[in-house]
């Protein structure tokens, strides 16, 4: 982390304990992530509309900086912002400023000087967003669009917004996530999201290497056993293997991968039969999943990437009409 | 404490009779989030119209949105029929400054070019702060700015006003 506000007061809730930035999920009470998802619920259906937009974010300035590459999340990201009539500035960071060495302050307060009313945020190094939120005009909001292995929580709330539509009660459910856990910043925001919205059983599933058993501290169950770790549940999040980790030596090939921990039609008959496949995208086919999975009638990666739209559309209009 | 009276229920009866010749062939209801909802959804049946009635909502039209913020809790608008040279009949409770009306009416043409579009309320307590008038006004009252009248629905669907504020 670059900095962390160490006070008692969680830096993306203003007084009145109001979303007014979106950091982490780590933190958020339940009934703000609650408010998150019916909201999203509202948004979903201007997709059915003659008019695909609302005039919530009429006249605001959003900007897309990304210091770490990510077309599709920035185009998620674009498009919800344009669903809400929002002007949108898309700033491949990673390719200009950073790159002729200006600091990431620096960057901040020449583009607030354009009248910037958001920034959504994506970067290498964890905590990125935190220091620009504690740093920026205090009328200007920050979503965290990923910071390194520490959150992404948009995909986490999207996540849940997914797992609400199909399975309605988290009280109820078994959740398996399988994979690098490790390195996986989308993993970290599923199970705070999780365990905040009660589901009793969380399991972190995968080799020693990518599932250290210090995930334990998160509330989660460690399982190095695929069958074990699939077994009964009732949604499988299956995470995107990063082809770095192959050369890192925390894994011997993605063939070996796929064998132990890839989710194949017979690992997925080990869960309960209702059972959801979700994914973050973009898959690795015959890596962490076969394509009969992700292609099958349990899947639901497409439905998850529309209603990322509505969900990051509700954590924008949310924010924005909060005061700090 | 306030003096003020409005019997809701009998005010019911006048809006049903008021709201029939405002009716024209192929009229729909569309009532506005929360008690032009209950009322539109009693019209709909008290006057055997085929189909289902609208629920329009204000939340994503309003102009209070960067004072206010996001309104939680609101229904989102659901229209089941072809808004597409429809003559639309809203119904809402009270009607005030008419800032809602303008939010819906905008609303409503995010799904289609209605043929036209005719308010009536269940109670008008003035304090217009838009050129928006009713077709029908079942009561009128004039109270003080600083109280808010709203309706309020029991289990048996039996309507009420709650008046609040000095």
């Amino acid at each position: 982390m670059l900095s962390r506000r160490s006070n008692h007061r969680n830096p993306q809730l203003n007084a009145n304990g109001e979303l007014i930035h979106l950091l982490s999920i780590d933190g958020l009470p339940a009934a703000v992530i609650q408010h998150i998802l019916d909201t999203a619920s509202t948004f979903l259906s201007v997709n059915d509309r003659e008019v695909k937009k609302v005039p919530l974010l009429r006249g605001k300035s959003v900007f897309n900086l990304f210091f770490e590459n990510s077309t599709r999340t920035r185009t998620t990201f674009e498009i919800a912002a344009k669903r809400l009539s929002a002007d949108v500035l898309n700033l491949d960071i990673a390719k200009s400023s950073a790159s002729k060495g200006e600091r990431l302050l620096d960057t901040i307060a020449s583009l607030s000087a354009m009248h910037a009313d958001m920034f959504i945020v994506r970067h290498s190094e964890s905590g990125a967003p935190y220091l620009i939120a504690q740093h920026c005009a205090p009328h200007v909001h920050v979503v965290n669009a990923g910071d390194g292995w520490h959150a992404h929580p948009t995909q986490g709330l999207l996540d849940m917004y997914t797992i609400r539509h199909y399975k309605r009660d988290f009280t109820q459910l078994t959740v398996a996530i399988v994979g690098d856990l490790l390195h996986s910043r989308v993993a970290r925001s599923d199970i705070h999201a999780l365990t905040t919205l009660g589901t009793p059983e969380v399991r972190a599933v995968g080799p020693k290497t990518l599932v250290p058993d210090s995930l334990r501290e998160l509330g989660v169950r460690v399982c190095h056993d695929m069958a074990e770790g699939v077994k009964n549940a009732d949604v499988i999040i299956m995470l995107r293997l990063q082809n770095e980790r192959m050369s890192g030596g925390l894994l011997p090939s993605a063939g070996e991968f796929f064998m132990s921990f890839g989710l194949t039609p017979e690992k997925l008959a080990l869960a309960k039969s209702d059972a959801i496949v979700m994914h973050p995208g973009p898959i690795n086919r015959g890596v962490e999943i076969d394509s009969a999975v992700a292609d099958g009638h349990q899947s639901v990666i497409l439905p998850q990437v529309t209603f990322g739209i509505a969900v990051r559309m509700a954590v924008m209009s949310i924010i924005a009409g909060n005061e700090p | 404490m306030s003096t003020l009276h409005l019997d809701a229920e009998a005010l019911y009866l006048d809006l049903l009779a008021g709201v029939k010749p405002l009716l024209r062939a192929n009229s729909v209801l569309v009532g506005i989030w929360s008690g032009g909802a209950w009322l539109a959804e009693r019209l709909q049946r008290d006057l055997q119209l085929p189909g289902e009635h609208g629920v329009i909502s204000s939340t994503l039209h309003r102009d209070d949105f960067a004072s206010r913020g996001l309104s939680s809790g609101a229904d989102p608008t659901r229209l089941p029929f072809e808004v597409n040279d429809r003559p639309i009949l809203l119904i809402d409770d009270v009607l005030y400054t008419g800032r809602t009306i303008r939010a819906v009416v905008n609303e409503l043409f995010d799904f289609g070019r209605p043929a036209s579009v005719t308010l009536a309320v269940l109670v008008d307590r003035g304090g217009r702060e838009l050129p928006i008038q009713p077709a029908y006004a079942a009561g009128r009252v004039t109270v003080s700015r600083e109280q808010r009248i709203s309706l309020a629905r029991d289990e048996s669907g039996t309507v009420s006003f709650n008046i609040r504020g000095a």
